[in-house]
């Protein structure tokens, strides 16, 4: 094992190892391409952000007095567009994931170093086609496109925006690719599958997802523009088409695309978990298998949301166990990490607080699915506020906790440097205050009756909607607020050096931030994942002798 | 009711179904309290009682995953969770049976939905818009189509709802238990003034209902303005609709609803709504033994409320089952009619082409040119 200690050699790393924006464009290390990213998912974190503000202005009052109609579906289309294949969806695997991948498996890089550099720039292509439809005017559809709305009667720019999510997907395509070699090629000697750590576990369930299902959102918002543009009937039953089999082709990826978004956030917090406990994963087995039963049966699931759309019965009946099945690999996880804590050395660091935060959200978000897979009940509750409640507890309160939580406790590995640990705490319990100021009552909503999507509302729905808008912006300055601070600590954070958290992952054994190859030898592994023990031996070593 | 109350945290209960509905909600409720109170007292009591003490060496007891205690802890919250959400399965999908089949003596509503409105057509005649009357106590069951995009009919206060999908029916049925007045919501997505799509349902007493319905409106019951639409789109050349009388050239439709047709090529069908309608937009898919292929399309000269009072005409042209649909002659009229049903009434084929470019919202003017963008 190699242990990085503080020599000048620190000094040269990913960062400062070549300068010039054309050291960036072209760069081919991994470290490099995952904070190009971060760079691009932030801005779209923040286009996506600012539609949720107008959104929530809006409904704070049941008449539709800021936006016209056609501005506020504009609005909330592009919300989810963004949010969902342009933030959520690469957010931890291609900015986490990227950066960490290799750093946990011992490796120098991705097994396709370029390849890894062309999944960014279809990104780019992507997203500069989400701009595009943005700045001339928007689209209308909802982020589901539901035909025969979007391929005939849509106003809008329904075919660039289409165009934006199927060139997005390829880039999630090439990066589930690059991770599944590289976890099956490049583990470093003695790197046994149980030895990876479970956010490579949960990378690896979450790019099979990318390269299973990608293919098939890509076919049918295809199918979906060959209709809108040269009036090819699949869908429009003017054209002879079938307007529910676009919802069945749409949902097979869009389910399966939740665990995309969530199952990284899990990986994340298995590792924060285990660090802020000093303490090995409980069932490391049952969470890393349950990552993967989660993807195999999250592709069984999607008929769910079709409980009202003239699915066969019977078939409802077969989706709807199935959904019930899929929620308990989630619950096993989350029973694991709980007992994680159990006769742990707790400490409440800020990515701790960000996962705890997951762990508790996550649970409302997760029980919550089983409101609307229970077909009698989803009949009342679809296309209600309470779906839009359910999936904001699991993309918000877990998807963008996870990836908070993780963005701090890497940060210091990424940057080297420390972020105030004050504010950083105010800004993990303004984001759950805010959270569940904001959801909790969307779920009420939901069961009086208020449907997703609208734009004006009768006056007894007011309430909750107050509620939810001002719980928005306590949310909203709980995301403000790290914005500030990671970008202060930047140049005036204190050095972290290598292993600010003590914990056990190989990439807190080589400098912070990191060298261009990542480890000076090649590790090898001896031990298990997370040895505590091991790590204290090693530290009392490095002290004896330093 | 639907006025607006301070502060409210459930919605009205006012359908037989919904009282089971709210029941498996509190069931829910119960469980998923306990287990995220649970999930949280655990987290909050292991923080602060594992604490990390400053000074004290830290030293986990080794784990193994595959030691009986952490085997016997991982089978019991793997079943208990299993063992809960079946009880949910089971208890989710016999409502969903019971809400998803309406029973045989339903009185019969027929929904049209289209960009940004309900049009709603009572087998005795009456017609209204974004406004339903039902009678209370009694099994209604919607059959709805849409003109254009997707819609749904949702009555929260009756815990149901169901898409509104263009080319096919879907049906909805609920027993109203409280005179009212409730909402009726589009919950599907369907454009610029989804918000907009919203009614009201009118639960009466059924003396009232009776009044309201014998407020007249001379065009008729359903059945009979789909006689006169099938006289004048000459349907009756060729369909008898007389009992034991054979036009030679196609099927003669009494009796025909409900019953068993056999197809040419073997197979058979039942003959309900979709079979007819699909019988006269698309005569061709579905060819019944003996007969030829000879009827011609009626795509694009009939309207959606046009098929369903054919429809209903063919259902009082007796049934399967025996129910004889007569077609009531009490002429019925609803409140303030909109002045779009007046011209929508007494279709024939070429009124029916001009009601159709007149209302701006026909096959063809409803689908605007669309850029290739």
């Amino acid at each position: 094992m190699i242990t990085a200690t503080a020599t000048e050699k620190e000094t040269k790393n990913y960062l400062n190892a070549e300068s010039g924006l054309k050291s960036w464009l072209l760069t081919q290390d991994h470290k490099r391409i995952a904070i190009l990213y971060l760079i691009a998912v932030t801005a779209f974190f923040i286009v996506g952000g600012l539609m949720a503000v107008l959104i929530r202005m809006e409904l704070a009052t049941p008449a539709g007095d800021l936006l016209d109609s056609n501005t506020y579906n504009k609005v909330f289309t592009m919300h989810g567009v963004i949010m969902v294949f342009f933030f959520l969806i690469p957010s931890i695997p291609a900015i986490l994931g990227n950066f960490l991948v290799p750093l946990m498996i011992g490796a120098k890089d991705l097994a396709f170093p370029r390849i890894n550099l062309l999944s960014w720039y279809i990104y780019m292509a992507g997203g500069v086609c989400a701009v595009i439809v943005l700045l001339s005017g928007g689209v209308d559809t909802g982020w589901t496109f539901y035909t025969p709305f979007s391929s005939t009667y849509s106003n809008g720019y329904v075919i660039l925006t289409a165009m934006a999510a199927f060139i997005n997907g390829f880039s999630s395509i090439l990066t589930g690719l690059n991770f599944i070699v590289t976890v099956h090629r490049m583990r470093a000697p003695g790197m046994t599958w149980f030895r990876l750590p479970l956010f490579v576990w949960a990378h690896y369930a979450t790019s099979v997802i990318m390269i299973l299902g990608t293919p098939v959102i890509a076919v049918t918002l295809f199918l979906l523009m060959l209709e809108r543009g040269l009036h090819i009937g699949f869908f429009d039953p003017a054209y002879g088409g079938d307007p529910v089999l676009f919802q069945h082709l749409f949902w097979f990826y869009s389910h399966p695309a939740v665990y995309i978004m969530i199952l990284p956030s899990m990986g994340v917090i298995s590792e924060v978990v285990s660090t802020f406990c000093s303490k090995k994963p409980f069932g490391y087995t049952f969470i890393a298998f349950s990552s993967i039963a989660i993807a195999v049966f999250g592709f069984l699931v999607w008929g769910h949301h079709l409980f009202v759309s003239s699915q066969s019965a019977y078939a409802g009946m077969v989706f709807s166990i199935l959904s019930f099945i899929v929620a308990i690999p989630s619950a096993i996880k989350v029973f694991n990490w709980s007992a994680t804590m159990y006769k742990g050395s707790v400490r409440l660091e800020t990515p701790m607080l960000y996962a705890l935060g997951f762990i508790g959200l996550f649970t409302i978000g997760g029980l919550t699915g089983l409101f609307l897979a229970a077909m009698g009940l989803d009949v009342h509750l679809t296309d209600t506020y309470f779906v839009v409640a359910h999936f904001h507890y699991v993309m918000v309160g877990g998807a963008i906790l996870g990836y908070m939580a993780g963005l701090h406790f890497w940060w210091p590995k990424i940057t080297g440097r420390m972020y105030p640990e004050a504010w950083s705490k105010i800004a993990a319990g303004l984001t759950f205050v805010g959270f569940n100021l904001t959801f909790f009552p969307q779920f009420i909503l939901g069961y009086m009756g208020m449907p997703r999507r609208y734009h004006v509302y009768p006056p007894e729905f007011q309430v909750f909607n107050v509620l939810s808008s001002a719980g928005a912006s306590v949310l909203g300055l709980g995301f403000l607020i790290p914005g500030i601070y990671l970008i202060w600590s930047l140049k005036y954070g204190k050095l972290a050096g290598p292993n600010p958290w003590g914990a056990t992952g190989l990439e807190w054994q080589t400098a912070s931030p990191p060298p261009t190859e990542n480890f000076e030898i090649t590790p090898v592994i001896t031990t298990e994942a997370y040895d505590y023990a091991a790590l204290e031996a090693r530290q009392l070593e490095v002290s004896h002798h330093g | 009711m639907m006025q607006a109350k301070s502060f409210e945290l459930f919605p009205e209960a006012a359908s037989t179904i919904a009282g089971q509905v709210d029941a498996l909600y509190a069931f829910l409720i119960l469980v998923s309290a306990f287990f995220s109170l649970l999930i949280a007292f655990l987290v909050v009591y292991f923080a602060y009682k594992y604490r990390a003490r400053p000074g004290v060496p830290f030293n986990p007891e080794p784990h193994d995953d595959h030691s009986a205690g952490g085997m016997i802890l991982e089978i019991v919250w793997t079943a208990i969770p299993l063992g809960l959400s079946m009880i949910m399965f089971v208890w989710g999908v016999s409502i969903y049976f019971t809400e998803s089949r309406p029973p045989a003596d339903s009185m019969e509503v027929y929904v049209t939905g289209k960009q940004w409105m309900w049009k709603i057509q009572h087998m005795e005649g009456a017609r209204e818009i974004n406004e339903l009357h039902i009678p209370v106590g009694r099994n209604i069951k919607l059959t709805m189509t849409s003109e254009d995009v997707i819609h749904d009919f949702s009555v929260p206060a009756f815990r149901t709802k169901s898409d509104v999908l263009p080319g096919k029916y879907t049906t909805e049925w609920f027993q109203a238990t409280k005179v009212g007045q409730y909402h009726i919501f589009c919950a599907e997505y369907c454009g610029t003034k989804h918000s907009g799509m919203v009614g009201t349902v009118y639960v009466m007493s059924q003396a009232d209902y009776n009044t309201w319905l014998g407020a007249g409106s001379g065009e008729g019951s359903m059945a009979e303005q789909g006689q006169s639409l099938f006289n004048q789109l000459g349907c009756g050349n060729c369909h008898a609709s007389v009992v034991n009388n054979q036009n030679g050239r196609c099927p003669n439709l009494v009796g025909l609803f409900g019953s068993r047709v056999d197809l040419k090529g073997g197979t058979s069908v039942r003959a309900d709504e979709s079979y007819i309608r699909e019988s006269i937009l698309y005569p061709q898919s579905k060819i019944v033994a003996g007969y030829e292929d000879y009827m011609p399309t009626f795509k694009g000269l009939i309207t959606e409320d046009g098929l369903l009072k054919l429809i209903e005409y063919v259902k009082s042209l007796g049934a399967k089952n025996g129910t004889q649909n007569t077609a009531t002659s009490m002429p019925v009229q609803t409140g303030p009619v909109p002045q779009e049903s007046g011209r929508a009434a007494g279709l024939n084929a070429f009124g029916n082409q001009a009601a159709r470019t007149g209302q701006n919202s026909g096959a063809t003017a409803n689908r605007p040119p669309q850029g290739n963008r």
